[in-house]
């Protein structure tokens, strides 16, 4: 963990569980969040997420472990006296107020006075761009709007800690682009620890700072983005992170350059790194699609080569997905990208190809 | 929205107003017609104010005399006021005790939910005169109560508790709560619980979420069962009559006895105008005024 050990943590969560019935929905998760980090807490809906979140707010109370916010311990503290906000999936605003009102509905809680409470509502709702609608209501507005308006909601308390539970779910697709990159211009801007619940990868990938994956209540993996892509520890991750093959094979030597893993699939392979797997030993290959390279003649320089047969081709603009079908019958994702505008290099349907990649394209993965 | 049967949509929309015209509109000015009468011995016991004269010649003999009859006599004051006191009282009473009755059964258990307001219908499915004649006999001095009381010598004397204005408040707020809870409760259950959870992450507690974020998104429950319990308590007359006093003064009593008693259809006629015209302004003022809330929210 990088950035755990350049400060005190802010948030340590510690052996914690909080079962629904007979179900653990949180299952013996440990984990520290730094001082102003962009956290994101990713996995498939039903993993756990969403519940540590709202043990980390306080809406629910674990069955074991603590959770400790700024060195105190908030295992049984009430939500509102908390020093954390949370950003509502739903949004959570009131109808019955205008959107200063939403607002400022936390600072009146803290008795704060009212020219202070003027003047914060103001600029967090310049900072989140909503100045001019400070009259409407709630349901005046547009969907990216009340989203903003619950984002300056939970900010203008200023918390230690700032939740937000699956915050663009409910924007359309270039609306929650656009927004990703702006949550983090906030973030920088006000400095507040970030913790953001999401199952789409791409949204943890583009604004967090630090990936949690969970799956089934349990933490599988905690690193930066792109470590948790280019070094899954488990066949989940690399499932979940993105797209990925998989190559079964047994372990046949170790040797100063890597692993030679014999494969049914794709011959012998040559992997870099990962030392300590003893020979003989059952591993998974995990081969990015676009670590693969496509040709049709043989590579000149390759480390890994193999020869496949074209099934299925994915034209999506940017780049292409093409689906090779190996001898064994085993099928490889390959993704090429598009980088002239002419049909003539694309491959076509039923064509024979070689797929070639590098020693350190693929990682083994013990399991 | 397109209508592809301009004539069904005109048949469904004009029916329920048909239904008003027919029960509501006709009996109403058949009323206040009466109310401009003059009473007289016969059958019906009044001369129609609109007649026609020999040689079909359109005659009003209207008068007002039954409404300044009302106008002189302080007794029509006093029960109309009395029945308002007696109404306001019992909507308070009904919306203290329904409140929490309304928000228990919305947070309860959603399995619990339906059998709990099995129970606050269940009194429906017996006779409301039988119901309000039951409390007779707990209150009465030889009832339930008193001899309870007295059994136990917590009280050495019976209370008097019946055929008095404790009784008939008791019998109004007993007979009406349902009303005041049912609407209550259909706000209070579809409200977004998770506007009370971004309340106390925002620093409210329980009780201040209360008063900043339920009770406001309750008041349209509590206009809707506050109207519910009020207008039928202010003509309310089994209730005084069986559980008042001699001296319980309600305008729905009068308007019976100044009809069945009095046989005088003009009087009791004009009280039933006036009584509704006593309603219905405070009513439109209100409906006005939420309308107008409901504008700017």
């Amino acid at each position: 963990m990088p950035y755990a050990s350049e400060a005190a943590p802010l948030v340590s969560v510690v052996g914690v569980t909080k079962r629904f019935g007979e179900m653990a929905a949180v299952d013996g998760v440990s984990l520290e969040i730094a001082r102003g980090e962009f956290f994101a807490l990713l996995g498939p809906s039903g993993c756990g997420k969403t519940t540590l979140l709202r043990m980390l707010a306080g809406f629910e109370v674990p069955d074991a472990g603590r959770i400790l916010i700024d060195g105190i311990d908030m295992t049984d503290v009430p939500p509102y006296a908390r020093p954390v906000n949370m950003m509502f999936q739903s949004y959570a605003l009131f109808p019955h107020m205008s959107v200063r009102e939403n607002v400022a509905f936390g600072l009146r809680q803290e008795r704060v006075a009212k020219p202070a409470i003027r003047e914060r509502v103001a600029a967090v709702l310049d900072l989140v761009q909503m100045g001019g609608l400070g009259d409407r209501r709630p349901h005046q507005l547009s969907g990216g709007q009340r989203q903003r308006v619950a984002l300056a909601r939970a900010l203008v308390k200023q918390p230690k800690l700032l939740l937000l539970d699956e915050p663009l779910a409910a924007l359309d697709r270039k609306l929650r682009e656009q927004t990703q990159f702006e949550l983090v211009r906030i973030q920088e801007q006000v400095g507040i620890t970030f913790v953001v619940v999401t199952h789409d990868q791409a949204e943890a990938m583009t604004m967090a700072s630090r990936i949690a994956v969970m799956d089934r209540g349990r933490l599988l993996q905690i690193g930066p983005p792109s470590e948790v892509y280019e070094a899954p520890n488990s066949r989940f991750v690399a499932d979940f992170i993105g797209s990925v093959n998989f190559l079964p094979g047994t372990v046949r030597a170790t040797t100063d350059r890597g692993l030679l893993i014999a494969s049914t699939d794709a011959g012998l392979l040559r992997v870099a790194g990962a030392g300590a797997t003893p020979d003989g030993a059952e591993v998974t290959v995990a081969l990015r699609p676009e670590k693969i390279a496509m040709s049709r003649t043989p590579a000149s320089r390759h480390d890994n080569q193999c020869t496949g047969v074209v099934r299925e081709i994915g034209y999506l603009g940017g780049f292409s997905l093409f689906r090779v079908a190996l001898q064994s019958g085993a099928v490889l994702r390959v993704s090429l990208p598009n980088a002239e505008r002419s049909a003539a290099t694309q491959f076509a349907r039923d064509e024979q190809v070689f797929l070639s990649w590098t020693s350190g394209a693929g990682l083994v993965l013990v399991e | 929205m397109n209508a592809p049967d301009p004539m069904g949509r005109r048949v469904a929309i004009g029916l329920p107003y048909l239904w008003l015209v027919v029960f509501v509109l006709v009996p109403f000015l058949i009323v206040l017609t009466i109310s401009f009468a003059e009473s007289a011995l016969g059958i019906p016991p009044y001369i129609a104010p609109l007649g026609f004269a020999k040689g079909w010649i359109p005659q009003l003999r209207g008068t007002l005399g039954s409404y300044g009859l009302i106008l002189g006599d302080s007794l029509y004051l006093k029960a109309y006021l009395n029945s308002l006191r007696f109404a306001a009282v019992a909507m308070l009473l009904c919306l203290l005790l329904g409140y929490p009755m309304a928000y228990a059964i919305a947070r309860a258990p959603e399995r619990w939910r339906n059998p709990l307001l099995m129970l606050v219908i269940l009194p429906f499915w017996t006779s409301f005169l039988i119901r309000v004649y039951a409390w007779i006999g707990i209150l009465k001095t030889n009832g339930l109560i008193n001899n309870l009381l007295l059994w136990t010598g917590i009280v050495h004397e019976p209370l008097p508790l019946l055929n008095n204005e404790f009784s008939v408040e008791l019998g109004l707020v007993y007979s009406y709560l349902p009303f005041m809870i049912l609407p209550l409760y259909a706000t209070l259950e579809r409200m977004d619980l998770s506007l009370l959870e971004a309340a106390a992450d925002l620093g409210a507690t329980p009780f201040r979420a209360f008063l900043a974020v339920t009770l406001p998104l309750s008041l349209p429950g509590i206009a809707a069962g506050a109207a519910l319990v009020f207008i039928p308590a202010v003509g309310e007359f089994v209730i005084p009559d069986l559980l008042g006093g001699p001296d319980t003064l309600m305008i729905g009593k009068v308007l019976w006895d100044e009809f069945f008693t009095n046989r005088d259809w003009p009087v009791a006629s004009a009280v039933a105008v006036a009584m509704l015209v006593l309603l219905v302004a405070p009513i439109v003022l209100a409906q006005h005024a939420l309308r107008k809330g409901a504008e700017s929210s």
